[in-house]
C-alpha cells in the first residue's frame, strides 16, 4: 500500500519531464548513462553523480518521504565540489563567526545563527532541512522559515562545529550561507513589529472609543448624566494606551524637533493630541464640557497608517543594502609567495593586505582590487558596472574587487582592500548622494516651518487675548483654535496622498524609495537614458543564423550550441540558450579546448569544429574571409563556426530592445517630455539605438564626469531631470539628477541609492509612475488648497470664539477624513491603467500577425 | 438601561484581553510564517527517534 502511494506520487513528483526518463531527484531529461538510487526496495535512475549523492543522503537519513511530499522539483543544482566543502571549514574561524554567530547561553557554549538558504522550492524541503539537522549531534534547533527561506539553528559549540552544519545542508543539495541577522534584519523586523503594534492599539481604541462617542453624538441629552460620565471614562481609559503609547513616535519626533531648535509637523501634531486630550481629561474629571477622545484615537491612527505603509516601502529598498555586502566573498585563497608559490591558503578577506598574491578560480568572486600578475581570464563586472559583455584580462591589468572571474584561473596581486576598494568608495558616493536632500524639498520643509511656527504663535497670541477679554473662556477658546486649525489635514494631506500613490505603485512593480521622487517625477522635463542597457534588455541574444555551405540553420545551431554547451561566455550562453533542447542530446563533443578571447574548438562526430571570431575560425582552413561579413552591421557581435574544409555558419548577435521600449520613448514624448540618452558604449552603437527608438538627444562614449556636466548643464537652464539608469558607477550622475529611478534587473545595488525602482524590469511601469505622480501631485494639491481653505474660514471663526471645541473636532476630524478619502482615490483610479491594456493589446495584436506568418 | 453599566465596563475589560492576546500572537512569531506550518503538520517521519 505505501509503495503504491509512493509510486503515484513519484512519478508525479517527475511527470514534467516525460515520465521514465527523467531523473528521480531533480526532474532532468536523463543522459545515455545513469546513476542508480535504492528508494523504498525499487532502484530509481538519477542524472549525475551529484544527484545521486543528494538522493543517497536523503534515504540515508531516513528522509525518503520528501520525494512523496515535495510539490516542486528541486532547482537543478549539483552536490558542492570537494573544495566547496573544504572552504566552509573557514566558517569556524573566530574571526569571521564574530558577525553573524551569537552566544545563545551565558557560558557560551549555545551559539545560534541564521542561515540564509538557496533552493527552496516548496514545503518538503523545509521539512527536509528540518529534519536533517535536527538529528545531527548536538543541534540543539534547526526551525526554518519557508515565507523568508531563512533557518534559525542553535548548536551546542564543543559538540559539533558549524562547518558540519553547513556542510549537512549542502549534501541535501541546497546552499547555506551564514546571514548576519543582528545587523540589518532583526532591527527592522523589530521596528516593524512595533510599528504595527502601535499601529493596531491605535486602530482598535479608536473602533472603541466610536463605540462610546457616537450615542453622546445622537441621544444629544437624553441620556442620563450619570451614564453618559460613564461613557466618558471608559473612553478616557481605552484612549490613554492611544495617547501615551501608540502616538509615542511623534513625541519622540516632536522632542527631536524642538531639540535641534526647530519647528517641524510632529511639534503641532503632539501639542494637538496632547493638549485635546488634556482638556478631554479635564472635561471628564470636571464633569462638563466637550471631550474629544474620539477624534485624538482616530488623528493618531490615520497618521500612524501613513507612517506604516511609508515605513514598509522603505523597509523593500534597504533590503537590496544586504546584497551589496555579500558581493565580495568571505574568503580568498593567498599564496604565500609569487612566483613560484607551492603553499596556498584560504584566508579571510578581512587580513588581505595590499601586495598580497591571491589565486582566483573560474566562477569566483574577487576578493579586493588588484593587478592580474598571472593568468588570461574574463570576468564579469556587470554588478559593479552594468556592464554584461565579460571583460577581457591579462597580466597587467587591474581588477575590480566584487567582480566574478569567468573562464580561467588567475592570480593577482592585491591593490587596495577595505575601505579603500572602488566597491566601498561607489557606497560612500551612495551614502553622501542619499544624505543630500533635493532643493524642492527643502522649500517644502522650510515653507512648512513657518507655518507651523505662525501657527504656534496665533495660538499663544489667541490665549493672552482672549485671557484679557474673558479669563473663564480662554482655554477652551485656545483648545479650539489648537484642534480647528492643528494641521492634520495639512500634515495629512501629503504623506497620505503619497502613501497611497506608493502603494498603488508598488502594486504595479514600482517601488518608491524616497518621499520626494513622486513629486518631482510629476514635475520632470527631461527623462535622461544612462546606459544603454536601459533601454536593452542588457544581455546578448542570437539574432541572426547565415549559412554559409549546404548546411541547415538548425544543424548549424545544433552544432554550435553542442561546443558552446559547457561555456560561461554570455555569447556561449545566448547561443545555447537559442538552440531548443532537444538537439543537445545526439551529438556527441569532445576535446573542447577553449581559447581565451578568441572562440572554442572541439570534435563533434570526428569532425575538428572551431567557434568564435572569424580570424580564429579561419586559421583552422585558411580560407579567405567570407563576403557575407561584409553586409553584417556594425551593431551586432559577429561569431563564425567552420571545420577543417572551410566556413559552416555566420550568428549574430546582440542586445535586443527590452520590451516597450519604443512605446515608452513615443509616450514619454507625446506627454511633452524630452528623451534623451547618455552612454559609455561605443558612439555608433548609441546613435544607432537612439535613431531606433527616435531619441534626438543622444551621447556615446560619456565618461561619468561627462554625464555629470550634461545633467548639470541641463538643470542650469531650468530643467527638472528624470534620470533612468541601473549601475552603481552612475550612483552620482543619479544623485545629481533631482529624481533617480533604477531597474532592479540591472545592479541590484542601485536601489538603495535611487528615488524610485522598477522592480517589474518592464519599462512602461516608468509610464504608469510618471502618470501617478502628475495626478498624485494634483491630489495633493488639492488636499493643499482643501486645508487652506479649511483653515481661512475655520481659523478666523475659532479665533473669535465662534466655535466650539465640539464643533472644532467635528471639523477637524471631517476634514481630515475628506482629506484622506480623497488621497485614497488614488488606490484605484482606472485612468493609468489605459497604457498598460493598449499595450498589451499591441502586443497580442504582433503576436497574432506572428503566428499568422 | 441598567445593563449597559456592566456591558460598558466589560467592553472595556474585553478590549484589553484581546489586545493582550494580540500582543502575545505578535510577539511569540505566529505571524512569522503563514505557510510552512501547514504543510509541516502532514509530514510525517519514516524512521523513529533512536
Amino acid at each position: 500500500m505505501m509503495s503504491t502511494i509512493a509510486d503515484t506520487a513519484f512519478s508525479a513528483a517527475s511527470a514534467p519531464a516525460k515520465a521514465g526518463r527523467a531523473c528521480f531527484h531533480c526532474g532532468l531529461p536523463l543522459p545515455a548513462k545513469s546513476y542508480q538510487v535504492l528508494v523504498e526496495g525499487v532502484a530509481r535512475d538519477t542524472c549525475c553523480r551529484g544527484c545521486q549523492a543528494v538522493a543517497q543522503t536523503i534515504i540515508d537519513n531516513g528522509l525518503a518521504s520528501y520525494y512523496r511530499h515535495r510539490s516542486v522539483l528541486p532547482q537543478s543544482q549539483p552536490a558542492s565540489p570537494r573544495d566547496m566543502l573544504d572552504r566552509l571549514r573557514l566558517y569556524d574561524l573566530p574571526e569571521i563567526q564574530r558577525g553573524f554567530v551569537h552566544d545563545a547561553d551565558a557560558a557560551g557554549q549555545v551559539k545560534e545563527a541564521a542561515l540564509l538558504l538557496d533552493g527552496i522550492t516548496c514545503a518538503a524541503c523545509v521539512w527536509l532541512i528540518e529534519q536533517r539537522l535536527a538529528r545531527l549531534e548536538g543541534v540543539h534547533e534547526a526551525a526554518v522559515n519557508y515565507a523568508t527561506r531563512r533557518a534559525r539553528v542553535r548548536w551546542d559549540g564543543r559538540r559539533i562545529a558549524l562547518s558540519e552544519i553547513l556542510r549537512a545542508v549542502a549534501a541535501l543539495g541546497y546552499g547555506a550561507q551564514p546571514y548576519d541577522s543582528a545587523r540589518s534584519d532583526d532591527a527592522l523586523k523589530r521596528e516593524r513589529r512595533s510599528m504595527l503594534w502601535r499601529l493596531f492599539v491605535a486602530g482598535f481604541g479608536m473602533m472603541q472609543v466610536m463605540m462610546y462617542a457616537v450615542p453622546a453624538y445622537i441621544a444629544d441629552g437624553d441620556m442620563t448624566a450619570d451614564l453618559e460620565q460613564l461613557m466618558r471614562i471608559a473612553s478616557l481609559v481605552l484612549t490613554l494606551p492611544v495617547v501615551t503609547w501608540a502616538a509615542a513616535p511623534f513625541y519622540a519626533g516632536a522632542w527631536r524637533e524642538l531639540k535641534a531648535r526647530r519647528v517641524g509637523m510632529d511639534v503641532p501634531v503632539a501639542l494637538g493630541i496632547i493638549a485635546a486630550f488634556a482638556a478631554s481629561v479635564y472635561a471628564t474629571v470636571r464633569g462638563d464640557g466637550p471631550v474629544y477622545f474620539d477624534s485624538v484615537a482616530m488623528f493618531v491612527f490615520l497618521l500612524l497608517g501613513a507612517r506604516y505603509l511609508e515605513m514598509s516601502a522603505r523597509a523593500r529598498a534597504a533590503q537590496a543594502q544586504e546584497r551589496l555586502v555579500r558581493l565580495t566573498p568571505a574568503v580568498a585563497e593567498r599564496l604565500d609567495t609569487f612566483p613560484g608559490s607551492a603553499r596556498r591558503e584560504e584566508v579571510p578577506v578581512a587580513v588581505l593586505r595590499p601586495g598580497d598574491y591571491v589565486a582566483i578560480r573560474p566562477g569566483a568572486a574577487i576578493p579586493a582590487d588588484g593587478t592580474v600578475v598571472e593568468g588570461v581570464s574574463s570576468v564579469d563586472e556587470s554588478l559593479l558596472t552594468g556592464e554584461s559583455r565579460a571583460v577581457p584580462k591579462r597580466a597587467g591589468d587591474m581588477l575590480t574587487g566584487g567582480a566574478v572571474n569567468l573562464n580561467g584561473p588567475l592570480t593577482i596581486r592585491v591593490e587596495r582592500v577595505g575601505h579603500d576598494t572602488v566597491l566601498a568608495g561607489i557606497v560612500r558616493l551612495m551614502d553622501r548622494a542619499q544624505t543630500e536632500k533635493p532643493e524642492i524639498a527643502r522649500l517644502a520643509d522650510r515653507v512648512a516651518r513657518w507655518f507651523v511656527g505662525g501657527l504656534l504663535v496665533l495660538a499663544a497670541v489667541v490665549a493672552v487675548v482672549w485671557y484679557v477679554i474673558d479669563p473663564a473662556r480662554a482655554f477652551w477658546i485656545t483648545i479650539a483654535v489648537l484642534v480647528v486649525s492643528c494641521p492634520c489635514a495639512l500634515s495629512l494631506a501629503t504623506p497620505a496622498a503619497l502613501t497611497a500613490a506608493t502603494g498603488t505603485l508598488y502594486r504595479r512593480g514600482v517601488l518608491v524609495t524616497r518621499g520626494h521622487a513622486l513629486e518631482t517625477l510629476a514635475a520632470a522635463t527631461h527623462f535622461v537614458f544612462d546606459k544603454t542597457g536601459t533601454l536593452t534588455e542588457g544581455r546578448m541574444a542570437l539574432i541572426g543564423v547565415i549559412p554559409l555551405t549546404g548546411e541547415e540553420r538548425e544543424r548549424c545551431l545544433a552544432l554550435a550550441a553542442r561546443l558552446e554547451s559547457r561555456s560561461e561566455h554570455p555569447i556561449g550562453r545566448a547561443i545555447v540558450a537559442a538552440a531548443p533542447p532537444e538537439v543537445h542530446d545526439g551529438i556527441a563533443v569532445c576535446d573542447v579546448r577553449n581559447v581565451p578571447s578568441q572562440g572554442l574548438e572541439g570534435s563533434v562526430s570526428g569532425r575538428r569544429l572551431r567557434i568564435g571570431t572569424p580570424g580564429f575560425v579561419a586559421a583552422l582552413h585558411g580560407r579567405a574571409l567570407p563576403e557575407e561579413l561584409l553586409f553584417v552591421s556594425d551593431e551586432v557581435t559577429v561569431v563564425a563556426l567552420g571545420d577543417e574544409r572551410g566556413w559552416l555558419a555566420l550568428f549574430t548577435l546582440g542586445d535586443p530592445l527590452r520590451r516597450r521600449a519604443r512605446l515608452l520613448v513615443r509616450e514619454l514624448k507625446a506627454l511633452g517630455k524630452t528623451v534623451c540618452l547618455l552612454s559609455g558604449d561605443r558612439a555608433a552603437r548609441v546613435a544607432h539605438l537612439a535613431h531606433e527608438l527616435g531619441i534626438k538627444t543622444a551621447r556615446g562614449a560619456a565618461t561619468p564626469q561627462h554625464k555629470l556636466e550634461f545633467v548639470r548643464a541641463l538643470q542650469q537652464r531650468g530643467a527638472v531631470v528624470a534620470m533612468i539608469g541601473d549601475g552603481v558607477n552612475d550612483a552620482p550622475v543619479l544623485a545629481q539628477a533631482q529624481v533617480s529611478i533604477a531597474l532592479a534587473s540591472g545592479t541590484r545595488l542601485a536601489q538603495t541609492s535611487a528615488d524610485m525602482v522598477l522592480m517589474s524590469e518592464r519599462l512602461d511601469a516608468l509610464l504608469t509612475a510618471v502618470r501617478v505622480a502628475r495626478q498624485t501631485l494634483r491630489v495633493i494639491r488639492q488636499n493643499l488648497a482643501w486645508a487652506v481653505v479649511y483653515n481661512a474660514v475655520a481659523l478666523p471663526l475659532a479665533v473669535m470664539g465662534y466655535v466650539t471645541p465640539l464643533a472644532a473636532g467635528i471639523g477637524m476630524s471631517a476634514s481630515s477624513l475628506a482629506v484622506v478619502l480623497n488621497a485614497l482615490r488614488l488606490l484605484r483610479s482606472p485612468e493609468h491603467e489605459s497604457v498598460a491594456n493598449r499595450s498589451s493589446i499591441i502586443a497580442l495584436a504582433f503576436k497574432k500577425t506572428n503566428k499568422n506568418n | 438601561m441598567d445593563i449597559l453599566y456592566l456591558l460598558i465596563p466589560l467592553s472595556v475589560v474585553l478590549v484589553f484581553v484581546i489586545g493582550t492576546v494580540f500582543w502575545w500572537a505578535v510577539h511569540s512569531g505566529q505571524f512569522d510564517d503563514l505557510e510552512g506550518p501547514a504543510h509541516r503538520v502532514v509530514m510525517d517521519d519514516d524512521r523513529p527517534h533512536e
